[in-house]
């Protein structure tokens, strides 16, 4: 087989761009989910009443089912009841849904993690609820919830393929346009492959440096 | 005898149906130090639990300072701003350096100034002999030095009584002399005190009243001497034995 490097070359600028707004999907995706996540650990944390009803709802459906349908569900779904959002709306959306119930149970069980009597420490001080939540548990918390926080944000990034569906134009996306457009498969598909080794491999190495870090100040006696 | 600092009356805690305080009644002076000894579940940590509201009583009323602290949650966090606490495990928090942990409460709860808390602190830091050590983090401590900072850290709000809940328990026999050394300090300086220890010399020592306590009951209730020396209930007997005889035991040849 004879690998057609001229074409590839030709198409450089086209991954660039394409790879450059999986990326900002991804990466505001990142944002989106972990500001839910946030506000949602602290309505777990304080037990809020009605909501943390509704955060555990989200919750639960969004781990237990497929992102492809949940982007449906918005692209094709709403609109049958007269709600119309652009595709770049739906896909942060759906993955802001599917990353925020995702970083919420990686919050709630790094929450879970900082024992009891540590909150006894702090009651035991005059410290409020919020005060204890915030000097005490979340630091802590944030801590442990480290690595499992980086996996997610390396699965959500991924997951950024699925908005190829709804005519995005990011990396999977756009080659398969030049696929079906000149039949140049394995040249498309290893262009993708670079692609993505290009931004996860020195990604996966960098939050692994953080992550050592983090690990290096916690633990040990 | 002045008004009680802390007054217990009729107190009684359960788990689910398990009765762990039986009607508690007990009243402690300004200055006074007690020690509550007692088996292994009898109640004493629960006790001390209660009295800063670590676990909610369901009968009788806890008085502090004159005023009925039993049931209102608000005041509790008022409240325990003056009742300091010292526990088995130390609870540092790990993520702050030993300042930051002494500082959370005098500045977080009682919004006092950074440099006079500061001040107050690195005192404080000089009297147990750990100033060095401030900007360490507890995980380079020793037990021992970690007990030392947490007694530091409830002292640093100015309590008016001190809560220890087998503060030794879980130190190496070297380091336990270092934590009682402290602990003796502050009663000679007047400070009230609650005590639940396992550490029958140092209680003889410390105690202005001894509290034998079994199955959720206060058995016993008096001076050091008397009770070291002529234990009036047949339990207290008991407990006192058990100690003596590891204490004076001739090992394995021995009779």
């Amino acid at each position: 087989m004879q690998l057609d490097t001229d074409f590839m070359t030709r198409h450089i600028p086209d991954f660039v761009h394409a790879a450059g707004l999986s990326l900002s999907i991804g990466g505001i995706a990142i944002l989106l989910s972990l500001s839910v996540a946030c506000i949602y650990s602290a309505i777990l944390f304080f037990q809020v009443p009605i909501l943390k009803g509704f955060v555990r709802a989200h919750v639960e459906v969004a781990r237990n089912t497929p992102l492809l349908i949940q982007l449906f569900f918005l692209y094709y779904g709403l609109p049958s009841i007269g709600i119309k959002l652009s595709s770049m709306t739906v896909v942060f959306i759906a993955m802001t849904f599917l990353g925020g119930g995702y970083f919420t149970e990686v919050f709630r069980s790094g929450l879970d993690a900082v024992t009891k009597t540590q909150a006894e420490s702090g009651l035991a001080l005059g410290l409020s609820r919020m005060q204890l939540f915030r000097y005490v548990i979340m630091p802590q918390a944030f801590r442990i919830s480290i690595p499992a926080l980086f996996a997610n944000f390396i699965f959500l990034l991924k997951e950024t393929t699925i908005v190829s569906a709804v005519a995005v134009p990011e990396l999977l996306y756009t080659t398969t346009s030049y696929i079906s457009l000149y039949y140049k498969t394995y040249e498309m598909l290893l262009m993708m492959t670079i692609c993505y080794l290009i931004i996860f491999l020195p990604l996966s190495f960098l939050l692994s440096c953080i992550e050592r870090r983090y690990q290096y100040g916690t633990h040990g006696h | 005898m002045t008004e009680a600092l802390v007054k217990l009356q009729n107190l009684k805690k359960a788990f689910d149906k398990h009765t762990v305080l039986n009607g508690i009644n007990l009243e402690v002076a300004k200055g006074e130090v007690v020690v509550i000894l007692g088996p292994s579940g009898c109640g004493k940590s629960t006790l001390l639990r209660c009295i800063n509201g670590l676990e909610i009583v369901q009968g009788g009323n806890i008085i502090f300072q004159g005023k009925d602290i039993t049931s209102d949650k608000k005041s509790w966090q008022q409240v325990r701003q003056s009742i300091g606490m010292v526990f088995q495990s130390y609870h540092l928090f790990p993520h702050m350096t030993v300042m930051e942990n002494i500082l959370l409460g005098p500045l977080k709860v009682q919004k006092r100034s950074k440099a006079e808390a500061t001040a107050d602190a690195e005192r404080l830091l000089d009297r147990v002999g750990l100033l060095s050590k401030k900007d360490a983090y507890p995980r380079q401590l020793s037990g021992g030095q970690q007990q030392r900072i947490a007694i530091v850290r409830a002292l640093c709000m100015y309590p008016e009584v001190m809560l220890f809940d087998e503060v030794t328990a879980a130190l190496d026999p070297e380091m336990v002399k270092e934590v009682l050394d402290v602990m003796l300090d502050l009663a000679k300086q007047g400070m009230t005190m609650l005590i639940v220890t396992h550490e029958m010399n140092f209680a003889r020592a410390v105690a202005d009243r001894i509290i034998f306590m079994d199955q959720g009951e206060i058995r016993e209730m008096a001076s050091p001497d008397e009770f070291f020396t002529n234990p009036q209930s047949e339990r207290a007997q008991q407990f006192l034995n058990q100690f003596f005889e590891v204490e004076t035991g001739k090992g394995r040849d021995g009779k």
